[in-house]
């Protein structure tokens, strides 16, 4: 065995990087999908869901009141030019390629937007929005939840990384 | 310190791990349809174990399992197996870091907590994941992963079951980032074998029940140490206590942990934690601080509450450790935590070489290297692996993991500009006042901000 199968305290996923929320507060790799919550720029009310499927880059693009996005026929709307660049910044560009199956050397923000789109992918109906939404408030509610004062010697589990990956 | 004996390998340790891999190898394949080899694992876990009082449910339980009929009652024998090795190895180390550092422990051990009647939470938790062993970590997918996501939401408001919720939701997270399992190159095996079988133990009632006392007298703070995952944080600050009253001093330690969003990183870790331990401020203000009826358990984990501490005298960390740590008293794990992940000695080093070779940073004592874990440094503080590097003096925890003894540096002693200066890992937990920090409190306290106003705009509708 090596070191890190035989490891405790095995790093498995790098920690997330910083970047600015206030566009995209919400992003994640969950689910087989990049998918997450893009505010609407007009309407402070108003958010879009929009997710693109790992694979068949199958996409949709709505609002959290079930509009579908007027940017997003036919191909890949702005919101989801906003998803991929900010998952980009907070998981990496290489994660984001290996879990959407985009392949290719050197990836960036931009090369897997075009390698996506370059297949014509097609548009999903809109039955993952409501399951990213509510994933997305669930997000939220961490803002939420009480703190202890109890200690929790699961986390010795989980040690801090300097590691940027 | 003997660092030579942290070197000198520890009798019996490789022996118990062989029957603990033995078991994970029956956890990576599932335990839905074992094969010979998964079998013969199980088998080695239940002979390990023959002699204890557990022997005979783990070995009935092997044989269900390698049958592939274990029940949850199986795959908890299992897991209660895994733990009890782990167990031995853990205080066989505790036993060699009392030699190696010249300090005892004080009280007696502490009897195993719980019984009673499941709650229906736990035993969706316990569901969960038995349907994980079954399909084993080569078996997962994000269908079978996605169950853990109801569980866990239901957990987390509730801070009596905070443990479970903390590991499944780490663990799940992990779990999720690596579907499908038919495709990894490479599995966590020790790790992953290790939080199945503690979550699947905290599914047991009353379990982390813990009998407290009070103290009264004064903290000497040394440093703070940090976890993180995606969805939860916590801070530690090791303390040394001297009772009002005189008496040995005692080694303690203050927590506060909570759950957060995964944008909330580095210094918004602090700012999520500071509000709820006081400490920290006293921390970063290098203050003691006075206790009066404070809660403790036996394991000398104080459990904070405001009302019982206020700032005392400034206390420098360094002194603590060079006078009055040595005679200080360490406290027993309860039966659940010994294992050697959670094994975090306070100890104060000096008279040391540094030598980095590639990524590997050592102090070397009289020709004994001790492996540095610069690593666990967090990164929102003023602590660099170069300022380690370059140290004289250092307060770290001692740990241990895959087979080797490690020092995480707390604190250390470098020379700038011809004087000696202290860098402290955590010194940013109570407030940062040099400029990078107060730049990542700002960069914080904006991503903090956004999440909350979307909260309130969006989560009551």
């Amino acid at each position: 065995m090596s070191d890190w199968e035989s490891a405790s305290t095995a790093r498995v996923l790098p920690p997330a990087r910083p970047r600015k929320l206030a566009k995209v507060p919400f992003v994640e790799l969950a689910d087989g999908r990049l998918q997450g919550v893009v505010s609407s720029g007009s309407d402070i009310e108003r958010v879009y869901v929009s997710s693109v499927a790992a694979g068949s880059y199958e996409f949709a693009c709505s609002t959290n009141n079930n509009r579908p996005c007027g940017g997003a026929r036919g191909s890949f709307c702005n919101h989801i030019h906003a998803l991929i660049t900010e998952a980009v910044l907070q998981y990496g560009a290489e994660r984001v390629a290996r879990y959407l199956r985009v392949e290719g050397a050197d990836v960036d923000a931009q090369s897997i937007h075009s390698v996506m789109t370059g297949t014509r992918p097609s548009q999903a109906d809109s039955a993952a929005a409501a399951q990213v939404f509510s994933r997305f408030l669930r997000h939220l509610a961490y803002v939420e939840l009480p703190p202890t004062t109890a200690p929790v010697p699961e986390l010795q589990w989980f040690p801090p990384t300097r590691a940027v990956v | 310190m003997r660092a030579d004996l942290l070197v000198d390998p520890v009798d019996g340790i490789d022996e118990v791990l062989a029957a603990v891999a033995g078991a994970d190898q029956a956890l990576t394949a599932g335990l839905l349809r074992p094969q010979p080899a998964q079998a013969a694992g199980l088998v080695a876990l239940a002979d390990a174990m023959a002699a204890s009082p557990l022997g005979a449910r783990v070995a009935e339980a092997a044989e269900k399992a390698a049958a592939g009929a274990a029940g949850e009652e199986h795959l908890l024998s299992l897991a209660a197996a895994r733990i009890a090795l782990f167990g031995s190895v853990h205080d066989a180390l505790v036993e060699r870091i009392e030699q190696a550092t010249g300090r005892v422990q004080a009280g007696a051990s502490i009897p195993v907590a719980g019984g009673g009647q499941a709650e229906n939470l736990l035993l969706a938790a316990r569901s969960w994941l038995a349907d994980l062993a079954r399909a084993g970590w080569q078996g997962i997918d994000h269908d079978l992963v996605s169950g853990a996501a109801p569980v866990v939401s239901a957990l987390l408001p509730e801070p009596r079951l905070r443990r479970l919720a903390a590991v499944l939701d780490g663990f799940a997270a992990e779990l999720a980032a690596s579907c499908p399992g038919s495709a990894l190159e490479r599995i966590p095996v020790r790790r992953w074998g290790d939080l199945w079988s503690r979550a699947l133990l905290l599914t047991l009632p009353g379990v982390t029940e813990a009998p407290t006392s009070t103290v009264t007298g004064r903290l000497l703070p040394l440093g703070v140490d940090l976890h993180e995952h995606a969805t939860a944080a916590q801070a530690q600050v090791y303390a040394v206590f001297e009772p009002a009253g005189g008496g040995a001093p005692r080694l303690v330690r203050a927590s506060v942990s909570a759950p957060k969003p995964d944008t909330i990183i580095g210094a918004g870790i602090w700012q999520l934690l500071r509000p709820h331990l006081s400490l920290l401020a006293a921390v970063s203000e290098g203050r003691s601080m006075d206790l009066t009826g404070m809660p403790i358990t036996a394991e000398g984990d104080l459990l904070w509450q405001a009302e019982h501490a206020k700032p005392g005298a400034p206390a420098d960390p360094f002194v603590t450790a060079r006078v009055v740590l040595p005679a200080a008293t360490t406290s027993p794990a309860a039966p659940l935590d010994r294992h050697p992940a959670r094994i975090a000695v306070p100890v104060f080093l000096e008279g040391y070489l540094t030598e980095q070779t590639g990524e590997t940073l050592t102090f070397s004592f009289a020709g004994q290297p001790v492996a540095v874990d610069t690593d666990r440094v967090p990164a929102a503080g003023p602590l660099t692996p170069e300022a380690v590097a370059a140290s004289s003096a250092c307060i770290g925890l001692l740990r241990w993991d895959s087979g080797t003894f490690r020092v995480q540096p707390l604190a250390v002693e470098t020379t700038a500009r011809k004087k000696t200066v202290a860098v402290h890992a955590g010194a940013w937990a109570g407030g940062a006042s040099d400029k990078a920090g107060v730049k990542a409190e700002k960069a914080a306290t904006d991503a903090a901000t956004v999440l909350r106003e979307r909260a309130g705009r969006l989560l009551r509708k």
